[in-house]
């Protein structure tokens, strides 16, 4: 049978990088294909090069077995190409009809497009559980809704491939079930789906084939029946890596942090954290589930005083540290913070690294007496943070923005961590960071532990939350669902995680 | 991910595409000569010799470089902190009348007391002009740009009145107040005359260019050797980074925008003290604003500063000695260059930067 697709010798150069090296890949129609990679590997660029988005240097595309030119996404549009965007490509105030529509409202009426769209929606409804409202405002959809919105989007213009982006970031476990189901009804039903991620898991519990990037180039294809995740995980990073965090007993302490019926609303009033209360102790580490967007990412503001609590105390070492509201006296009582989002927070992309390295410490006495600061004892430090983290490259004059998103997050942890904290509160640790950096920072994380340290973990992946965690709290809009060991089974997480307590039942 | 702008050399980045952007800019600026009537080699050659071809047109040229390199250093300190502060002129303006309040009040007192005073003065008064458009941005939510630019006319007004019914002596036409006598800097033109006994033609140029230097390392000391420097520099390029390390952003706003106008009222220290000997209408004449293409230009960074402003003024020196010998030319015509410049400089900085990377990324293969 003719693959739906085949790239032959796709080669792309930004500048200097070279971010598809000679790649071929040949998909069956009817399958469903991952792609996996580390972050740089060159799975989106070849992804949008398929879309459209960028015109490769070299290569050629073939569809059904015919050479084609794609300039643009309409084009990958025309020959049957959908893609579904890890960031959505929604208009929110619009309605799901109208969202379907856009882009092929064919003329300057809508009434008759959008009649047409309703009677197509039932009809994919019924063919793939696709179920939507379609008068339903997409901006009051939940997420996983709002993804078969796009789903929608690309069959109703006629998608025969579905591209999709590392779906499952935003979803529950649950939702991301659902999700494969889809995808499998699709496959049945004769479509071709490529699937990018960097989860090995959904690659073994979905695919039929699976692709492997490594910078840049396509390092094998297997059958996902004959290969294993640590076959995978190998190709992908060119070494053995260790999947399973080996880690002793916690030895729990002294409560170290106490959270009392704390409560934060946003600048509209919506109440964003509500009434949580939990205790994290010397020499345990507490994980903090839940999907993103469920007042995570507050606690950890508030906890290191990014903002203040409306209401609730956050007590630190026996000290009310949520009246402070100020993340410098907050760091000076020993509690570090690694942020969510590394480049938005955690440090400074135009910055050089020793200079990301000082932050937040920069006014520190050793680093320049009174008002001034001493370049060369800035380098000094940043020089030995690298080595005992293993940054690379290890200089201290490279742009912060230039190291991968593995080494960012070590020059935070560095910093973080160099200061001999007695609380670590740590947000997405190895979001966007390659498998053997997550090895490292694993390994660091444990060993702060096990120093008797005491850890807060906030995480979207239960994996991590699961293999890292002594004891997890799950989260859901804005409250605490409930608390397990770490030995608690996915799918009672997942349940909790999507609002389903069984404690409340 | 992949960086479509790919990677060039820093002699590329910081000395190439700044002087190709000018070459072109020159280009287009000898077209519109050669639309007038005149020939544009021999047009550029006559800027070239009335700007560095005499001692008289390197008095000039430093003179004007002087007070862009004042305005173009508080447009860039601005700018590290994310803010674009364009009432450097305004900023200027009222400082002039700091510099000529101690500078005729206190005339009783040594000149070695009465100008430093009267720079501090400028500068004060140069930096509270700036620090409330600061308050206001950073308390208020009233965006810099505008209440800058709004500033600018309130202290055209205020000066119109303040000199008209204050600073004029009694019977006199000139809109202007009377001479400081008693403080004012000296000219280069009276130094070697008094202590030298050298005869130099007669320019604006007094030592203020040494106080320009000194602010030009000051800014660069400050933003890049002190703990303020760098959390203006971590507000201006990550505000959140900065939040998250325990900077106050809204002070740094403020503080930043003081410090930004202070350097703007140096440039009142140079006219009113060292050339005027007189606080008089409109004496700033748009150096503010041409701070912010020399900013722009300078990439934001001491040296460049003092190297753009120093073309700059070799623009305006060149243009007016143009515009005497070409009656066909109108000084319009510096400014006309000058918005090439700020277009292929600033507004156009990378236009030609794709086609660079393209040309080394295959040098290097």
């Amino acid at each position: 049978m003719t693959p739906a697709i085949e790239l032959i010798g796709i080669d792309k150069r930004f500048g200097a990088v070279h971010a598809n090296k000679d790649v071929t890949l040949s998909i069956g129609q009817g399958s469903i294909h991952g792609i996996i990679g580390e972050n740089g590997a060159g799975k989106s660029t070849l992804m949008s090069i398929l879309f459209g988005f960028y015109s490769a240097d070299k290569g050629e595309i073939k569809i059904k077995g015919q050479p084609v030119r794609i300039k643009s996404s309409s084009d990958a549009i025309s020959h049957g190409i959908g893609m579904v965007h890890q960031h959505f490509m929604l208009v929110d105030p619009f309605t799901v009809l109208e969202n379907i529509v856009l882009g092929v409202e064919g003329g300057n009426l809508i009434g008759p497009a959008l009649e047409k769209a309703r009677q197509e929606l039932t009809r994919l409804a019924r063919d793939y559980e696709l179920e939507v409202d379609p008068d339903a405002i997409v901006g009051e959809l939940p997420v996983g809704l709002q993804q078969r919105v796009e789903i929608l989007k690309a069959l109703f213009k006629g998608a025969e491939t579905l591209i999709l982006d590392e779906p499952t970031g935003v979803l529950t476990p649950d939702e991301a079930d659902h999700l494969f189901r889809i995808l499998g009804q699709l496959r049945d039903q004769g479509k071709t789906v490529i699937l990018i991620t960097h989860k090995l898991r959904e690659i073994m519990a979905i695919t039929d084939h699976v692709s492997v990037m490594r910078r840049g180039a396509m390092v094998a294809t297997r059958e996902t029946k004959h290969t294993s995740v640590e076959e995978l995980a190998e190709l992908m990073v060119g070494r053995h890596v260790l999947l399973h965090v080996e880690k002793a007993k916690a030895r729990p302490g002294q409560v170290v942090l106490e959270v009392k019926n704390l409560t934060w609303k946003d600048h509209k009033g919506t109440v964003r954290v509500d009434n949580v209360s939990f205790n994290v102790r010397a020499g345990e580490i507490v994980g903090i589930a839940g999907v993103s967007g469920n007042g995570q990412s507050e606690i950890l503001e508030l906890i290191s005083g990014i903002s203040k609590p409306a209401s609730g105390q956050i007590i630190f070492e026996g000290k009310d540290i949520g009246v402070l509201g100020d993340p410098r006296h907050v760091r000076e009582e020993g509690l570090a913070h690694v942020p969510e989002d590394r480049q938005h927070r955690g440090l400074i992309a135009s910055f050089d690294a020793s200079e990301s390295v000082i932050l937040g410490w920069h006014y520190d006495e050793a680093l320049g007496k009174g008002f001034r600061l001493d370049r060369e004892a800035v380098v000094k430090r940043c020089k030995a943070e690298m080595q005992e983290f293993d940054v690379r490259p290890a200089d201290p004059l490279l742009m912060s923005g230039k190291f991968s998103g593995g080494n960012q997050q070590k020059i935070i942890l560095a910093r973080e961590i160099g200061r001999d904290p007695d609380l670590l509160i740590v947000g997405q640790p190895t979001r966007g960071v390659d498998i053997g950096a997550i090895e490292f920072i694993h390994k660091r994380l444990i060993a702060l532990r096990d120093q008797g340290k005491a850890v807060l973990l906030v995480s979207v992946e239960l994996d991590e939350i699961r293999s890292l965690s002594d004891r997890i709290l799950v989260m859901f809009a804005g409250r605490i669902m409930g608390e397990r060991d770490s030995s608690a089974d996915e799918r009672e997480l997942g349940l909790l995680m999507a609002g389903v307590s069984k404690d409340a039942a | 991910m992949a960086n479509p702008r790919g990677e060039l050399p820093a002699w590329v980045d910081i000395g190439l595409i700044p002087l190709l952007n000018l070459f072109i800019a020159l280009l287009f600026a000898g077209l519109v000569v050669l639309i007038i009537g005149e020939n544009p080699l021999e047009a550029m050659w006559i800027m070239l010799k009335g700007a560095v071809g005499s001692l008289k047109g390197w008095g000039y040229l430093l003179y004007y470089a002087t007070n862009f390199v004042f305005t173009g250093l508080a447009v860039a300190v601005a700018f590290h902190a994310g803010l674009f502060n364009i009432g450097g002129e305004g900023q200027a303006y009222i400082a002039g009348l700091g510099a000529a309040i101690v500078g005729l009040g206190l005339e009783v007192l040594p000149w070695p007391v009465v100008i430093p005073l009267a720079i501090l003065a400028a500068m004060l008064f140069g930096a509270f002009w700036a620090w409330i458009p600061g308050y206001l941005q950073a308390r208020r939510g009233s965006h810099i740009v505008i209440t800058t630019i709004m500033f600018n006319f309130i202290a055209g007004s205020l000066m119109i009145y303040l000199i008209k019914d204050y600073f004029r002596p009694l019977g006199k036409m000139a809109v202007e107040s009377r001479e400081i006598t008693g403080a004012y800097i000296l000219s280069f033109r009276e130094i070697a005359m008094q202590f030298f006994d050298l005869r130099l033609p007669s320019t604006p140029l007094n030592l203020t260019v040494f106080l320009a230097a000194l602010a030009a390392w000051a800014v660069w000391y400050l933003l890049w050797r002190t703990e303020l420097g760098y959390e203006i520099r971590a507000v201006g390029a990550n505000p959140a980074a900065a939040i998250y390390a325990g900077i106050k952003t809204d002070r740094i706003i403020m503080i930043t925008m003081a410090i930004s106008g202070g350097l703007a009222g140096l440039m009142a220290v140079n006219e009113v003290l060292g050339v005027q000997h007189r606080l008089l209408l409109e004496f700033v004449g748009g150096s503010g604003f041409v701070g912010i293409a020399v900013a722009l230009m300078g990439r934001s960074h001491p040296i460049g500063i003092v190297l753009s402003a120093m073309l700059f003024g070799l623009l305006y020196q060149g243009g007016t000695e143009l515009s005497f010998a070409k009656p066909l030319i109108s000084r319009d015509m510096i400014v006309v260059i000058q918005g090439l410049v700020i277009l292929f400089m600033g507004a156009l900085e990378y236009a030609f930067r794709p086609a660079l990377a393209r040309i080394f990324v295959r040098v290097e293969d």
